[in-house]
């Protein structure tokens, strides 16, 4: 019986259609996973002779053709922090009332659609409208603080959109079970959707600011500068940063042949910097996932 | 409909509802739906998928609010009071009136979080007292034996069943006087409802209760009164032995011996 049906013409047919299919997506999951791994290779084979505890800890010396990079990895964290602490709270309250308070209408529509297409702005533009709002109208000047907002900005609609999916994976059965029992909606929402909505919303808040570490346009007028001789001391400071570091040493310097290994050394630790941001999001995840549910 | 039968019940008549019309837009889902529902018995909502059974007991504790769309004409009177006037209180009102859903809703926490969560989230209440009531409701809901030993186990650990007399039990935690059941044994096998029959049965004696169900069987087993809704429209009110003995109403008739459902 068996046998007969394996035999059959047609039936053949069909097995060399989807032998055909999965050797397409998988030439196809090969080849990215090819270009991503030789992007490594490039990447850790040309940058690492310059990574060392001196090259992280020290100031760059002559014209930025020697010594480290110490001042572009503070002024990134830096930076970094602020955008974390302008987006992230702002983003998860904007996401907790679009969609549990906000009544579905027009006017959220709106807001929606809007959000969404800020998630696809390019970043050259959030970077002027900083020069304009935070440098210029409010004062702050090319800043540290100036750069941190500037990228809170730019990563406000992931943070707010990703928050958002991870509110509606939480099943409308608890909120409908909390209200039954008389909780009002605030306490609906904090005892029941929030604990099992935060580490999605984390996450998500994790991979937006890790995007927006490593780029260079919105800082470029803000705040970043091409080369300083200290260690911003506080958020009104000027400061370097990683990307913007590395879009001089490989495209700007002077003396761009030697410059260009310290250039691979800083694009490496930009890198480890953007995979150990993501490495923390999803391990974050996985821990707070493991907590609160069962 | 002509030929419509509706009997006003024997004894204290715990809520009324008067000329009741629900819209969804601009879809009517009930029709003009005046019923009153005794105080201390069970009282059954049946009929066929999409009659409009499961919209009429939520709008006894006002889910429907829920749903942006959704439009509620005509008085729903709770001890006499209409839930729908301005100043009602949704808290007191859903703490007044329990709701267990279709498909057990257990919270992913413990046991024990899930049945004091309504105190919880109400006054503030000392751990002792918190401990007796829970105990006290998991005993009603006959569930206690079963789970005294693992009250900080989630939930989800519980079977189907007993996830469901868990969602009873968690209902009966703030002290309702009404309960409304959406049809509660729809997605849990035969043993399992036959305990929560057996439950609903004994609720009777201290609640009010409503129980919405597809199955005329569990409607004839469990309940004192019946009512047979179609198409959003009240088509008979009886004592459930009347309705099930000797319908007034030809449709009734007709569902009730299967020829249609």
């Amino acid at each position: 019986m068996i046998r007969s049906v394996k035999k059959s013409s047609g039936n053949f047919r069909s097995q060399l259609a989807q032998f055909l299919g999965f050797l397409l997506l998988r030439i196809a999951v090969y080849s990215v996973l090819f270009i991503l791994l030789y992007f490594f290779y490039d990447l850790g084979s040309k940058g690492y002779k310059v990574i060392s505890w001196e090259f992280l800890s020290q100031m760059p010396r002559r014209g930025m053709t020697e010594g480290g990079i110490l001042p572009a990895v503070i002024g990134t964290f830096l930076v970094t922090l602020i955008t974390a602490l302008s987006a992230v709270p702002l983003g998860m309250a904007a996401a907790i009332y679009l969609n549990e308070y906000a009544r579905a209408g027009r006017l959220t529509r709106l807001i929606r659609l809007s959000i969404r297409n800020l998630a696809g702005v390019p970043s050259i533009v959030y970077g002027l409208f900083g020069v304009i709002l935070f440098v210029n109208m409010l004062k702050l000047g090319t800043s540290v603080l100036s750069a941190g907002l500037t990228l809170g900005l730019l990563t406000l609609p992931w943070t707010i959109t990703a928050s958002e999916e991870a509110l509606k994976s939480v099943p409308d059965a608890y909120r409908e079970g909390a209200l039954a029992l008389g909780a009002t909606r605030w306490q609906m929402v904090r005892t029941n959707v929030l604990p099992y909505a935060i580490p999605g919303m984390l996450t998500g808040a994790v991979l937006g600011l890790a995007r927006a570490a490593g780029e260079t346009a919105p800082i470029m007028f803000t705040g970043a500068a091409f080369f300083l001789p200290y260690i911003p001391r506080s958020f009104k400071d000027q400061f370097m940063a990683l990307p913007y570091h590395l879009y001089i040493m490989a495209t700007q310097h002077h003396a761009i042949d030697k410059a260009r290994a310290l250039a691979y050394g800083t694009a490496l630790v930009l890198i480890i910097f953007v995979v150990v941001f993501n490495l923390g999001a999803i391990l974050l995840r996985a821990r707070l996932r493991n907590r609160w549910r069962h | 409909m002509d030929n419509k039968h509706v009997v006003i019940p024997e004894g204290n008549l715990k809520i009324k509802v008067e000329n009741l019309n629900l819209y969804y837009g601009q879809k009517r889902v009930l029709h003009d739906i005046s019923l009153s529902i005794p105080e201390n018995k069970v009282t059954a909502i049946i009929g066929p998928s999409g009659c409009g059974k499961s919209s009429f007991v939520r709008i006894l504790n006002r889910m429907n609010d829920l749903i942006p769309e959704a439009r509620v004409e005509g008085r729903v009177l709770i001890d006499g009071e209409n839930i729908y006037d301005r100043d009602v209180d949704l808290v007191t009102l859903r703490k007044k009136v329990g709701l267990v859903f279709q498909k057990p809703n257990p919270f992913p926490k413990s046991i024990f979080d899930n049945i004091a969560y309504g105190l919880k989230i109400g006054n503030h209440r000392s751990r002792t007292e918190l401990e007796k009531i829970v105990e006290k409701s998991l005993r009603q809901a006959a569930l206690w034996e079963e789970v005294k030993d693992r009250l900080t186990q989630n939930a989800f650990s519980l079977s189907g069943g007993q996830q469901q007399r868990l969602c009873i039990a968690r209902a009966l935690a703030v002290e309702p006087e009404i309960i409304l059941f959406d049809e509660p044994c729809s997605a849990i096998d035969p043993i399992a409802t036959a305990r929560v029959e057996e439950l609903i049965h004994q609720l009777k004696k201290d609640y009010t209760v409503v129980i919405v169900t597809h199955n005329m069987q569990q409607a004839a087993r469990v309940s004192d009164y019946t009512a047979f809704l179609w198409l959003g429209e009240l088509i008979e009110y009886d004592r459930t032995e009347k309705i099930f003995t000797n319908p007034a109403n030809k449709l009734t008739e007709d569902y009730i011996t299967g020829r249609f459902g």
